[in-house]
């Protein structure tokens, strides 16, 4: 009778438990079978009655069936609980493509990111970055670099001068001149210069009175036209893509001898000519040469010893090559739609 | 300078190699060529037409009609407007189907009832440039002379199908200024001979030294000055083939003697000028300074006055010329000229730049003396242009030549290893092709052993050292083959210094905190220079400026930021924060360099943070620039040295503008732009710092030293003071500290109130108080131990009373 009577509750229990939609219910199905004063509970109470044989058989049935019971209770717990959550979540579902909390974030100014960009280039091959003063003598920017007062290359009218003697740098050379002397005639000189030069031109689209420089210089022994040539071949292939070629032509600057204008591959037409290498297949980005036998003995080195290469770059027509800009005063207008471009890591 | 392609034949062999493969040569071995030009290119039908007759068009007062025989079967009928169109003349005809520059084509027509077949041309119809159209024919058709062949290629005959290289030439390559000049490259080159002209000397038995004589007073400007004496010569038109030799190369025709001196500058490089002996007021040439303010009328009719800084020609009395530069009026060469004098001198180049900058006059003469003639052709030069003159203007060329010499002429004898060579070049050249390089360009070889001994000729004036003959030997070798290497040598370390570590660690963090970089002019106007400026001191200003605009160094960046800050205003770009860092000038003694000082400037306004979906916003305030340039301080380790002090500053807001101190000095600023000068520049609410990175970087800082982490729990104490209303919250903080001692770790402010409900004055400022020992848990007696004297503390220092 017993038995019969445990199975019964326990059928009607698991019944009601799957019945159960919500867990205030199933709490109440929990009392009502569980619960001290359940049936289950009661039944047990009249196992006085029973034999000494029946009493343990009866009492592990009860047990098996409290067990049971509660086992089912707590499945269906775990599952309305999970359904209940999974509702609550359902209600706050948002639009993830609607856009992020924005967090504010500057950049470099292109001609900035330039510069950082072949200093550290140099950095790595074991250069210095060398700089100095904007307003320069007359002495480091043109006598020391081989440019007498009589020389034609001097004239007034293309300089910013405040005295007779004192002039804005038109060029970043000065520094060279300066860090030779530093050096005190010994080697290994090894230096990179970029900084703000100066000259008297209107702006146009092609001239800014205000530009800047970057300039290399290496004085050792035994140094040569061919380690000038692998230097910038590096720079080129690193600042302008790994296919590029660079060229060299003779030119003619005062502070080297011989002087080299060098020209990288156009990247536009790949070297088969095109408008914006004038069909040449050619673009001009720097001058460069050996450092001319005066400049050193001027800075204290003995060109006998020693000699050097230099090179030196016009940062905007760099900047303007490899992002394609069209005007030079882009950079100096800061146009913030403008320097907004420059915002991101590029490979 | 222009070299005519076929010109250029008559001195250097160019069989075999057309002009672009020869301009590109050149240009790989040292003169760049910036183009290759034929005029004639895409043009056609041009002949030659001889006018047979003209009359004036029945129904048009300015045109002719006209009857051209243009070597066809039967003339045709041209309409013309020219006014010099005349019958018998030989002229330019763009035939019906002809193409003229724009590709203008021409077609049969009807003009005012009357049929026209082509066109007389005039030279700039054809393409010249009306700058190098002779005079005779600037405003109407070209005539060729009459023994010009009917039917023959008109552009061929103004030579327009030859092939002009122009020549892009560094300041040393005067050299190549010169057609023999540029033979001589070519020839080195190519590995081909030189020929010079032949000048075949027919003189008179008369002396030229009878006619006139010659003084230098100033040997070093002029150490030799030739006159030739060509008598009864008769002033006209030069030879057609001369005239478009000159126009190929820039210059305009003008007669015959004007044109061959003319003709013999761009052969030689050597500049001559020829007098009027009737008009030259005097039997003597006197070279010397010219005396102060001393006046001179020049071939273009202006009047000029001198200094003793220029050099003259004169007649013993008065300038004649400026020397090298231009002559003067009165002994010009005009048509009923019949003797000349012909000047070949040699004038220095600095004298001749000074006063051809002084008077604005820059000619082919003056830029070829600046750079350097050859000495050595100054006397062949004169001869050839005399015999030139006998040739095509008549005259008889007398005997010799009035001059003084004084010259010593020492070409460069320059000795140099073939190792040297390969040394600088990193190459491996061979003494036979290092010997083979300088005899193709025509320099004294001597080899002994291995080393070479070089004489450079005169020609080569920027040859004098090792460097020099290094670049020969490089340019003609080729850079091609040079190869590519590496430095090797002692290994340097490649690092920033200190302060550019420094520079570029405050970059980082000013675009991490959302500003951009901008980059500015140094050069600003005399009231912007020293607005907004850190110190008040001297700004310098340019001897010469280009403009107003831009004539004085900064003493500040602020406003140059502030002018971005507009011109973006201007372009509704509302929004927007700046950084610069870049130099500014300080004045010092005027024979010194000024003071140069990097300082970093920034400049914010509009909206901060917009979220606006979201309905978030918040425009940037002092405290959001604060904010950014305390993350500054953080990044450069100097936030326990920073303080900042309520300021007055020019053009600044008065009451929120702070002076930011670094260990007692002031090296900032930061605040709001003063609202009346937001209003002059029509930009928004603007808050602008600007500090000397100089000061910041070199700052001491301490090295980072590892802290224990706290296994201890701290204890937080909150209190709420009371306080004038001038009390600066930054002061309470520092007596809360001081008094704290060492259990006291933080202190913030988490609120502050100024509402009416504080008593008139008055005003509260809540801090938050963190208390912990790394070694124990602190007990509640330690805490109010140190708590009672931080109270104490600021009641008796700052008259805070904790509010109730």
């Amino acid at each position: 009778m017993m038995q019969e009577r445990l199975l019964e509750l326990q059928e009607e229990a698991l019944q009601k438990v799957t019945a159960a939609s919500e867990l205030k219910e199933l709490n109440e199905v929990r009392v009502a079978y569980l619960g001290k004063k359940g049936p289950i509970t009661e039944v047990l109470r009249g196992m006085g009655k029973l034999s000494a044989e029946e009493r343990p058989k009866i009492g592990a049935l009860a047990n098996d069936v409290r067990e049971a019971i509660a086992s089912k209770i707590e499945e269906k717990q775990k599952a309305l609980e999970t359904a209940a959550v999974n509702a609550k979540l359902a209600t706050e579902t948002i639009d993830v493509t609607l856009p992020g909390r924005p967090v504010n974030k500057g950049n470099l100014h292109p001609l900035t990111r330039v510069v950082e960009e072949i200093e550290d280039l140099f950095i790595g091959m074991g250069y210095t970055v060398a700089e100095g003063p904007e307003v320069e003598s007359d002495y480091y920017n043109f006598e020391a670099l081989n440019l007498p007062k009589s020389h034609p290359a001097r004239d007034m009218q293309d300089s910013f001068y405040i005295t007779d003697e004192i002039l804005m740098r038109t060029h970043t050379s000065p520094v060279q001149a300066r860090t030779m002397k530093k050096h005190k005639g010994q080697g290994p000189v090894k230096i990179i210069c970029p900084g703000k030069v100066y000259r008297r031109d209107n702006d146009d689209a092609t001239h800014s009175h205000q530009f800047q420089q970057i300039e290399g210089l290496v004085i050792d022994e035994n140094i040569s036209m061919s380690d000038l040539k692998g230097t910038l071949d590096v720079f080129a292939k690193k600042v302008f893509g790994q296919d590029r070629e660079i060229r060299l032509r003779p030119s003619f600057f005062p502070f080297t001898e011989p002087s080299v204008e060098v020209d990288i591959s156009c990247k536009i037409c790949g070297g088969k000519g095109c408008s914006v290498c004038k069909q040449t297949g050619w673009i001009e980005v720097l001058g460069a040469g050996i450092v001319h036998p005066n400049v050193l003995e001027m800075a204290g080195f003995d060109s006998k010893k020693y000699s050097g290469f230099a090179f030196g770059m016009g940062v905007e027509r760099i900047a303007m090559l490899k992002y394609g800009v069209d005007d030079i005063r882009h950079f100096y207008t800061n146009d913030v739609r403008f320097l907004k471009q420059f915002n991101h890591h590029e490979a | 300078m222009f070299v005519s392609y076929k010109w250029l034949q008559d001195y250097v062999d160019l069989s075999g190699i057309n002009a672009t493969e020869l301009a590109d040569k050149i240009t790989k071995s040292g003169i760049e060529v910036e183009g290759v030009e034929k005029k004639s290119e895409g043009l056609k039908g041009v002949v030659i037409g001889h006018v047979i007759e003209r009359e004036q068009h029945p129904n048009a007062d300015k045109l002719n009609k006209c009857q051209v025989d243009i070597g066809a079967e039967n003339p045709v009928q041209i309409i013309c407007g020219a006014p010099n169109v005349d019958k018998g003349q030989k002229v330019a005809v763009a035939t019906v189907g002809a193409v003229l520059p724009g590709n203008f084509k021409i077609k049969k027509a009807k003009l005012r009832g009357e049929e026209s077949h082509g066109m007389i041309c005039s030279l700039q119809e054809l393409g010249f440039e009306s700058k190098l159209v002779s005079k005779d024919y600037a405003t109407g058709i070209f005539v060729f002379p009459n023994d010009a062949e009917v039917g023959k290629d008109a552009l061929e005959e103004l030579g327009l199908s030859d092939e002009v290289l122009e020549l892009g030439l560094t300041p040393n390559r005067s050299d190549a200024l010169s057609m023999i000049g540029v033979a001589y490259e070519v020839g080195a080159i190519l590995g081909r001979d030189v020929k010079w002209p032949a000048i075949e000397k027919a003189e008179a038995a008369e002396k030229a030294s009878d006619y006139i004589s010659v003084k230098v007073e100033a040997k070093e400007d002029n150490p030799i000055y030739t006159a030739k004496i060509i008598k009864d010569v008769k002033v006209g038109p030069s030879p057609l083939w001369m005239q478009t030799r000159l126009m190929s190369a820039g210059i305009r025709p003008h007669n015959n003697v004007v044109d061959i001196t003319n003709y013999i500058l761009l052969e030689y490089g050597q500049p001559l000028h020829a007098f009027d002996y009737d008009r030259f007021g005097s039997k003597e040439i006197v070279i010397r300074r010219a005396k102060d303010a001393e006046k001179i009328v020049t071939l273009d009719e202006t009047e000029r006055t001198l200094t003793p800084d220029h050099l003259v020609i004169t007649n013993g009395i008065e300038p004649v010329a400026i020397a090298g530069v231009m002559g003067g009026a009165d002994s010009e060469v005009k048509n009923d000229t019949t003797n000349i004098i012909l000047e070949s001198a040699y004038f220095a180049g600095t004298v001749v730049r000074k006063a051809s900058k002084d008077h604005g006059l820059r000619s082919e003469a003056s830029a070829r003396f600046e750079k350097g003639v050859d000495p050595a052709r100054v006397r062949e030069a004169g001869e050839r242009a005399a015999q030139l003159i006998a040739q095509y203007a008549g005259g008889t060329v007398l005997q010799g030549a009035a001059e003084v010499d004084e010259l010593t002429m020492e070409p460069a004898v320059i000795s140099i290893t073939v190792e040297k060579i390969n040394t600088l070049l990193g190459t491996d050249m061979t003494v036979t092709e290092v010997e083979s390089i300088f005899k193709r360009l025509q320099f004294g070889v001597e080899l002994d052993n291995e080393t070479f001994t070089i004489t450079v000729p005169t020609r080569r004036g920027d040859i004098t050292i090792e460097a020099d003959l290094v670049e020969e030997a490089a340019r003609l070798y080729g850079y091609d083959n040079i190869p590519t290497t590496l430095p090797i040598g002692s290994a340097t370390p490649g690092q920033l210094t200190d302060y550019q570590m420094k520079r570029r660690k405050a970059r980082r963090t000013l675009e991490g905190a959302g500003l951009y970089q901008a980059v500015t002019y140094s050069l600003t106007s005399e009231e912007k220079a020293s607005q907004f400026a850190l110190e008040a001191r001297e700004s310098i200003r340019l001897a010469m400026p280009i403009s107003e605009e831009r004539s004085q160094l900064r003493l500040s960046i602020v406003p140059q930021l502030l002018e971005v800050v507009k011109y973006n205003n201007a372009r509704q770009i509302d929004s927007l924060a700046l950084y610069e860092i870049g130099s500014v000038f300080f004045k010092r003694d005027e024979q010194e360099l000024p003071e140069e000082k990097e300082h970093v400037a920034g400049a914010m306004t509009g909206l901060w943070e917009s979220h606006l979906w979201q309905g978030e916003k918040k425009s940037v305030d002092f405290f959001v620039a604060k904010g950014v340039i305390e993350a500054l301080f953080d990044t450069l380790g100097l936030n326990d040295q920073i303080n900042y002090r309520q300021a007055q500053i020019n053009d600044m807001h008065p009451g929120r503008t702070a002076e930011v101190l670094l260990n007692g000095e002031v090296i900032g600023f930061i605040g709001q732009v003063h609202p009346t000068v937001q209003k002059d520049l029509d930009i928004k609410e603007t808050y602008i710092f600007e500090l000397s990175l100089k000061a910041l970087a070199e700052a001491e800082v301490a090295p980072i030293a590892y802290q224990t982490i706290p296994r201890y729990p701290s204890t937080t104490r909150d209190i709420a003071l009371v306080v004038d209303q001038a009390t600066k919250a930054g002061d309470i903080q520092d007596i809360i500290e001081e008094a704290g001692g060492k259990l006291l770790k933080e202190v913030s402010i988490f609120d502050l109130y100024e509402g009416e409900r504080m008593e008139e004055g008055k005003k509260s400022i809540a801090y938050s108080l963190k208390y912990f020992d790394p070694e124990r848990t602190l007990t509640d007696e330690d805490i109010t131990k140190a708590h009672e004297k931080v109270l104490e503390a600021v009641k008796e220092k700052a008259g805070a009373e904790l509010r109730g």
